[in-house]
């Protein structure tokens, strides 16, 4: 096959359902529907990551993010952002798999709301009961290469590391850690958070990440619609030259032009 | 239609309190809440309760209710 067979074939699975787009979109801190919804469509992404939260009942008839983002097109991964233990991530799970009638789903249980660190206990705890009743939890985690692997022998079927705080921009704080759990994972490996820029998703995906997700980076970008594109294209060039195998790094020059026949 | 403190339950939605006629099932306090049972998911004291079964769930007094929908998030 060549390399351009290679990458119009390019897809990943995860817990059995098949993607040819890398780049997942959350759907938190847009302007509006529209700017949202217009943004997933630039982005090209085929999953939204969305949150459960209470119905508005004294104004039952307000629009939902449903009138814009058809569940039926884009696949939606509920998450449990927002929550600090174990039991409420597990409480808000068990209502999105019956919101959305499917099993694949965002965990993460946070530690404390200044930097919105993953709490590994009780990550690994609720990602235990969670497969346990059957759900199929994409989980959030620290960068670390242990916590990874514990995740995917507790039954998680992607393994999400931050490169940064959310909602940071920072961009990946540590690759060498990010490729270390992709080297040792059996799942798909997605960096989920810390993305500012395109550079920062191409970055993920030379580390031979599965995929990247963000939503800050794009919905907070001046233009969130042309930064959505920015990432499809940064997240598939990143994927092309994982795939073709970056040159070796040297300590100093080496010419493009033969040093033969000069004058 | 109004409801009489007779004909009806008293119980707790998303944290308020309501009112419902005696009877109903979820689906009913749904439709008198202005919900689409289809959009949304019902936990009713603490337990989910299966869309499948909605219809046939009585709402009993004193009841609480968390009633969820799909927002943006990250």
């Amino acid at each position: 096959m060549t390399a351009q067979q290679d990458i119009e074939a390019d897809s990943w699975t995860v817990a059995g359902r098949t993607f040819t787009s890398r780049l997942i979109v959350g759907t938190g801190k847009y302007k509006s529907f529209e700017e949202n919804a217009a943004a997933v469509e630039a982005s090209g992404a085929e999953i939204v990551t969305v949150a459960v939260r209470r119905v508005n009942i004294a104004d039952p008839k307000q629009p939902m993010l449903t009138d814009y983002i058809d569940p039926k097109k884009i696949t939606y991964l509920p998450n449990t952002a927002g929550c600090f233990t174990g039991e409420e991530a597990i409480r808000t799970l068990r209502l999105a798999r019956e919101a959305g009638g499917w099993n694949l789903v965002k965990l993460e249980v946070l530690g404390e709301a200044k930097t919105l660190y993953p709490d590994m206990r009780e990550t690994l705890r609720a990602t235990e009961v969670l497969v346990k009743e059957g759900f199929e939890p994409m989980v959030y985690c620290v960068d670390d290469p242990i916590a990874a692997k514990q995740l995917e022998e507790a039954g998680a079927v992607a393994i999400m590391p931050l490169g940064a705080p959310i909602g940071s921009g920072l961009g990946i704080q540590n690759r060498v850690t990010i490729r270390l759990i992709v080297e040792g994972a059996g799942v798909p490996v997605l960096v989920d958070a810390g993305v500012g820029t395109a550079s920062d998703a191409a970055q993920a995906m030379e580390l031979g990440c599965d995929g990247v997700l963000m939503n800050t980076a794009i919905a907070e970008a001046k233009d969130p619609v042309l930064m959505a594109r920015a990432m499809k294209a940064a997240v598939e060039a990143g994927r092309m030259a994982y795939l073709a195998g970056r040159m070796q790094k040297r300590l100093y020059a080496d010419p493009s032009s033969p040093l033969a026949g000069l004058i | 239609m109004s409801i009489t403190a007779q004909q009806s339950l008293e119980i707790r939605v998303n944290g308020e309190h309501r009112r419902v006629a005696s009877g109903s099932n979820i689906v009913q306090m749904l439709g008198e809440l202005g919900l689409d049972p289809l959009r949304v998911a019902v936990e009713r004291n603490r337990e989910v309760v299966p869309r499948s079964s909605l219809a046939e769930v009585p709402v009993a007094d004193g009841d609480e209710y968390e009633i969820v929908h799909f927002v943006g998030g990250g």
